[in-house]
């Protein structure tokens, strides 16, 4: 394989991968510091407990996300550094104002927050998590502020001396229409993975403590009074401490299911713009998500089409009309240009880039657009579901098929993002910026084949060893339920234990 | 040769953010790579971690930050620089990659396999950087070189002289010695005697091979009257900070071996002025230098607002965090292992409160097996 074919799997493996931690980061943590918020409001130890246990998950996320995010720093220079000679002067700026403004931010409070327990004021140490939640966004917003300019650079021109893109306007950066919309469908889609997350632990907890309940045996009668008394009162605080696992878990599974409906709603409704953006500045992308070959006026949406291998042949679709014409252009009857056309148009205009074929991989941008939205609409489903299965007083029931849809939860959603940043990223080939520069421009001239191949095979292994690490301590922090509630107290004297220590 | 000062300025500020990096992340390494030689009991190590359990994440951002800032102000360097040195950096961000989760997940599980597991992670983490960052700095010294196209094209193996394992060696030993000062500063009883021990030792093999790199590379790539200076002023520096460390002044230590390493690396970017550490011998066209690898002077300048308004602001949160994790640990400072690394309530503070402790760490009761803790309960029932 060629360094280039290379260099686009490496990236594509290590961004996917760092992409199954980020949206989990950039939303649990709000949603933690609103747990918090809400324990430092009320007081009630269930929020501590909720705040305690989910921050903890939280963590344990949080490292890989740091540990994967670190090598994306890099790989730009290592593997693409003619990409990064000719375009470092835009994106540059927002790559280094992330790491300055957004990654100090986050690091630093949360290390206040994770060892902050019992060393700050309650309020300062609320304080810590929201700001740590603060910067994860803030880092989204820059980091998609540089990708937004791959899709659809502006604010720039190029200068033919220096043989680069040269800045000429920062401002048409960040308020790029592509970072407009990208930036709160993305954070949208993070919701939906983070409550997802809350609320398919939380219906797997209360299936599980209702079971116990029904299977738990009565009291034997004690012969002797003090054995049953120590047993009675054992009963008894176990009893109290399932009915708050209940209470708390009951309250995240309620608060999770709503979120999960109000984050995908805002995911369709942001979508839906996107894709009218999209249609407008980089119409082959949509052409290639419908497969749509020739130009069509009114345009119709195929939800399934099964065809040969390059879907330029389709031996079976189901298409709804019209809708496709009112994703791309907003009105019934509008006009989407098809591949064919586009490929024609852009002969004309960018032939001189020595680019032959236009329009992406049709398989891939086709079917990574539909997995795309039909994950996103199953994690919905499963909100409405879950609020329904806890309606007065209800609780779960444990069985295979509640466990299935508590696991889908987070996995359904957090795949939908793995492959709308798929079709995103796919969807814009053959360019590296589009118009601009052609992906086989970008790469490393001086890295061979071997050596992107040796690189590319120490971050799979190492990235697969950490996972199955990662998915165990995740699997045994989910399992051990509420942690106890203990008393937040500030540190004063030097020999006391601290409340938290690695 | 006056075309603007703007790159002058970033290239200094970039070296401000690789000095960040190597004083905070020096002791960091230092701590984790001491870890088998101070770290004899779990106990010891875990207080070893906690020293710098809220401040590495924050830490390591200055090397983000740097490189962040490097593709930003000189896209030419950073272009070359990564790309010409891939197979180190891979290095490097395996080891950062090893490092990164060894302490949240150590603390996970209560099994010393585990723990010994990701104990090697943050050892082997922080050895591997602490050697190619040291090894690297000494080949900007001596000129990586690049061709027409701005390309380097020396081998992998061309990057190993002498004087660039001498900078290797150097950086190891040095930053041994700054964790060895930094766990003494920060811990009370028997493991503050122990690092103040290390560090003595360490301390005068540092000064050794600092002695050794610095002069060498003030004969053979000498930079002049300010070269030696700095020279002076890391021996000297690197020499007080281990009588000091031996003498109980821990602050003060501390702020020796933090000087050493400033003026150190300080030294290298005087002699990476303004050729960014490449050899341009080679090369037929424009040099890759501080003015051909810079961004425009619009770049620049925005990013020169965005410097002078946040890292002020960087500069004073890092600095409360590091404030409020200010006090001295001990092994009596640990919670029990839960294997999830929460504490029981302890239950009679007035009877803790009358321990002997002078607050600064001097003659505080080590026994590791005090029952005091006997009553907390033994987690993964």
């Amino acid at each position: 394989m060629s360094p280039e074919t290379l260099a686009r799997w490496q990236f594509g493996i290590t961004t996917v991968y760092h992409y199954f931690f980020v949206p989990l980061t950039i939303a649990l943590s709000l949603l933690v510091a609103v747990l918090q918020t809400m324990w430092f409001r009320t007081g009630q130890d269930k929020f501590l407990r909720l705040t305690k246990f989910y921050g903890k998950l939280f963590l344990i996320n949080f490292a890989m996300g740091v540990v994967t995010g670190i090598v994306q720093e890099f790989q730009f220079g290592m593997n693409w550094s003619e990409y990064s000679r000719f375009v470092g002067d835009i994106f540059g700026a927002p790559l280094a104002l992330e790491a300055l403004l957004a990654f100090f931010l986050e690091s630093t409070f949360l290390g206040a927050w994770i060892f902050g327990w019992d060393r700050l004021p309650k309020k300062i140490h609320l304080m810590t998590i929201w700001l740590a939640a603060f910067g994860t966004m803030l880092s989204a917003i820059f980091i998609l502020a540089a990708n937004s300019w791959m899709q659809n650079p502006l604010g720039y021109q190029y200068n033919p001396v220096t043989d680069r893109a040269e800045l000429t306007d920062f401002g048409a950066v960040m308020t790029n229409p592509v970072l407009l919309i990208t930036f709160p469908h993305t954070l949208a889609a993070s919701y939906l993975v983070a409550t997802g997350f809350i609320a398919g632990i939380a219906g797997w907890h209360l299936a599980r403590l209702n079971k116990a309940a029904a299977t738990t045996p009565t009291l034997p009668a004690g012969t002797e009074a003090e054995v049953d008394a120590e047993a009675t009162a054992a009963a008894e605080r176990a009893e109290t401490d399932r009915q708050e696992q209940i209470s708390g878990f009951r309250w995240a599974l309620k608060f999770g299911a709503i979120g999960l409906l109000i984050s995908g709603l805002a995911v369709c409704i942001t979508g839906d713009i996107q894709g009218k953006v999209m249609t407008d500045v980089q119409p082959m992308k949509m052409a290639a998500a419908e497969a749509l070959y020739d130009t069509e006026a009114p345009a119709s949406f195929s939800v399934l089409t099964i065809g040969t291998l390059d879907g330029s042949e389709e031996v079976y679709a189901m298409t709804v009309p019209y809708v496709l014409s009112f994703l791309a252009t907003g009105t019934l009857d509008g006009e989407v240009r098809g591949i064919n056309d586009l490929q024609a148009e852009y002969e004309e205009k960018y032939g001189h880039f020595g680019i032959v074929n236009f329009a992406p991989n049709i398989p891939v941008t086709y079917w990574s657009f539909r997995a795309m939205m039909g994950l996103g609409f199953l994690a919905m489903a499963i909100g409405a579901y879950l609020l329904w299965v806890v309606r007065k007083n209800h609780l779960p029931r444990s069985s295979w098929w509640f466990t299935a849809i508590c696991v889908i939860a987070p996995l359904a959603p957090m795949f939908a993002n793995s492959f709308g940043w798929i079709f995103t990223e796919m969807g814009r080939q053959p360019w590296l910026v589009f118009g601009v520069m052609p992906t086989a421009a970008g790469v490393s001239p001086g890295v061979g084949a071997g050596t992107v191949l040796t690189s590319m095979i120490v971050f799979t292994l190492l990235y697969g060893g950490l996972a199955v690490i990662e998915v165990g301590l995740m699997l045994k922090y989910i399992k051990e339920g509420l942690p106890e509630a203990k008393p937040v107290e500030v540190v004063e004297n030097d020999d006391q234990p601290l409340s938290f220590a690695y | 040769m006056d075309p603007s000062l703007l790159p002058t300025i970033w290239f200094i500020l970039i070296a401000v953010l690789w000095l960040g990096y190597f004083v905070l992340e020096g002791f960091d390494y230092g701590v984790a790579m001491l870890l088998p030689i101070l770290g004899k009991t779990d106990k010891k190590r875990r207080v070893m971690i906690n020293t710098i359990g809220p401040l590495w994440d924050g830490n390591e951002v200055w090397l983000l930050t740097a490189g962040g800032a490097t593709f930003a102000a000189f896209p030419g360097w950073y272009a070359t620089l990564f790309s010409g040195l891939y197979l180190p950096l891979l290095l490097v961000l395996v080891g950062l990659i090893l490092r990164g989760v060894a302490f949240e997940y150590r603390a996970k599980r209560d099994d010393a396999r585990w723990r010994a597991m990701f104990d090697w992670f943050a050892i082997v983490g922080s050895f591997v950087p602490s050697l190619v960052w040291g090894v690297g700095f000494a080949n900007f010294v001596v000129g990586l070189p690049v061709n027409a196209d701005h390309i380097f094209i020396g081998s992998f193996w061309s990057l190993f002289g002498p004087f660039q394992l001498l900078g290797g060696v150097m950086a190891v030993a040095l930053f041994l010695t700054h964790g060895a000062i930094f766990i003494a500063l920060k811990t009370r009883g028997e493991i503050h005697e122990e690092a103040k021990a290390f560090a003595w030792k360490s301390g005068i093999v540092t000064v050794v091979l600092v002695a050794a790199l610095v002069v060498w590379q003030n004969l053979q790539w000498g930079t002049g009257v300010a070269g030696w200076v700095l020279a002076a002023v890391a021996i000297v520096a690197i020499a007080a900070a281990t009588a000091l460390a031996r003498a109980g002044r821990e602050g003060w230590a501390f702020a020796g071996t933090a000087l050493a390493t400033l003026a150190i690396w300080v030294g290298f970017f005087v002699t990476m002025y303004p050729d960014l550490g490449f050899d341009n011998s080679l090369n037929q066209g424009a040099p890759l230098d501080l003015w051909s690898a810079a961004s425009t002077e619009y770049t620049l300048t925005i990013m020169t607002w965005a410097a002078v308004v946040f890292v002020p602001i960087v500069l004073c949160y890092q600095a409360w965090s590091y404030w409020v994790f200010r006090k001295r640990l001990s092994v009596e400072n640990l919670p029990d292992d839960t294997g999830q690394a929460e504490a029981e309530p302890e239950p009679q503070r007035v009877a803790a409160g009358a321990a002997p402790v002078d607050g600064h760490g001097n003659d505080t009761p080590t026994d590791d097996s005090t029952g005091r803790r006997e009553q907390g309960t033994d987690g993964e029932a």
